[in-house]
């Protein structure tokens, strides 16, 4: 019987954009069974919107990552030193 | 900018840097109070801005927590990494600051779906993505996008904000910001993923209009 099953419910398996894009996230963090994982791979390849919404988000993601937070405050910073130093003789 | 270039910058303290600022702190010493300071205090602010009403209060939250990790510093024991214990101290106090300041906090956890991803009935695209990425090598471009995505981030639902930082630009884990969030593995995805989202589509907007 399973023999008969398996490519029927390989073909029902393939993915469609909708949920290509809902497992980007899991795919970038190793988050997919190996099953899901190469459904995804095989969609993306197949898929150029999908292939152009990966590299968007890839993208977003490495300039996400060069946004700096604000520059310390020197003021903050002698604060903090003062506070520093008024626990350690405390 | 090459594409795959950008590691977030707090990557660049090593495990042995921070057994060695540990050991230093633990003796006293105040020049290693003031390198993790410089390193970490204005990333804790912004982290504990998102929970508190304005950045004064956050400075506060954030001065309490570093007076804490002083008094505490005998009794980390180094399961988790440095980073991951700064960032909870001041997520456990700024939560209880922004319940004193009466924050209001969003009840959805997850925010609405960016509205540039629609599907049809067959579950393909509406409106296909149209590529930009190859425009973003030009610097200027990507230093313009940069900037726009830091008033972006600003526009996030809180606790997107807070996981999109925390992974995306604070280089936490997931396991980490797991643990700093106290949210579990899931959400934490369903938060990432949603506020990755939103961005690219204000990226999208950006790159389709200029």
């Amino acid at each position: 019987m399973r023999l008969f099953r398996r490519p029927l419910s390989r073909r029902r398996r393939a993915l469609v954009c909708q949920q290509a894009v809902a497992l980007v996230t899991d795919y970038l963090d190793g988050a997919l069974s190996r099953a899901d994982r190469d459904r995804f791979e095989a969609h993306i390849a197949d898929c150029p919107h999908c292939r152009t919404y990966f590299e968007q988000i890839r993208t977003t993601i490495a300039l996400t990552g060069q946004v700096r937070p604000d520059y310390l405050d020197p003021q903050a910073q002698d604060d903090l030193i003062a506070l520093y130093r008024q626990w350690r003789a405390g | 900018m090459r594409r795959r270039s950008g590691r977030p910058y707090a990557d660049r303290v090593t495990a042995a840097d921070e057994v060695g600022l540990l050991d230093r702190l633990r003796a006293g010493d105040e020049q290693a109070f003031v390198t993790l300071v410089r390193q970490h205090h204005p990333a804790l602010v912004r982290l504990a801005s998102t929970y508190v009403p304005n950045r004064d209060v956050a400075e506060e939250v954030v001065q309490e927590a570093w007076l804490g990790v002083v008094r505490g510093i005998e009794k980390f024991e180094g399961r988790s990494s440095l980073k991951t214990w700064l960032y909870r101290i001041v997520v456990n106090r700024a939560r209880s600051a922004g319940v004193r300041e009466h924050r209001e906090t969003p009840a959805d956890l997850s925010g609405p779906r960016d509205p540039s991803e629609r599907f049809g009935s067959d579950g393909g695209w509406v409106d296909p993505p149209v590529p930009w990425t190859d425009q973003v090598d030009d610097r200027l471009t990507a230093v313009s996008l940069v900037d726009r995505l830091r008033t972006c981030l600003d526009r996030l639902p809180d606790v997107q904000r807070q996981v999109v930082t925390l992974r995306d630009i604070d280089g936490l884990t997931p396991g980490e910001t797991c643990t700093v969030l106290g949210i579990s593995e899931a959400n934490q995805r369903v938060l990432l993923h949603r506020g990755r989202a939103r961005l690219r589509g204000w990226l999208d907007v950006e790159m389709r209009e200029g």
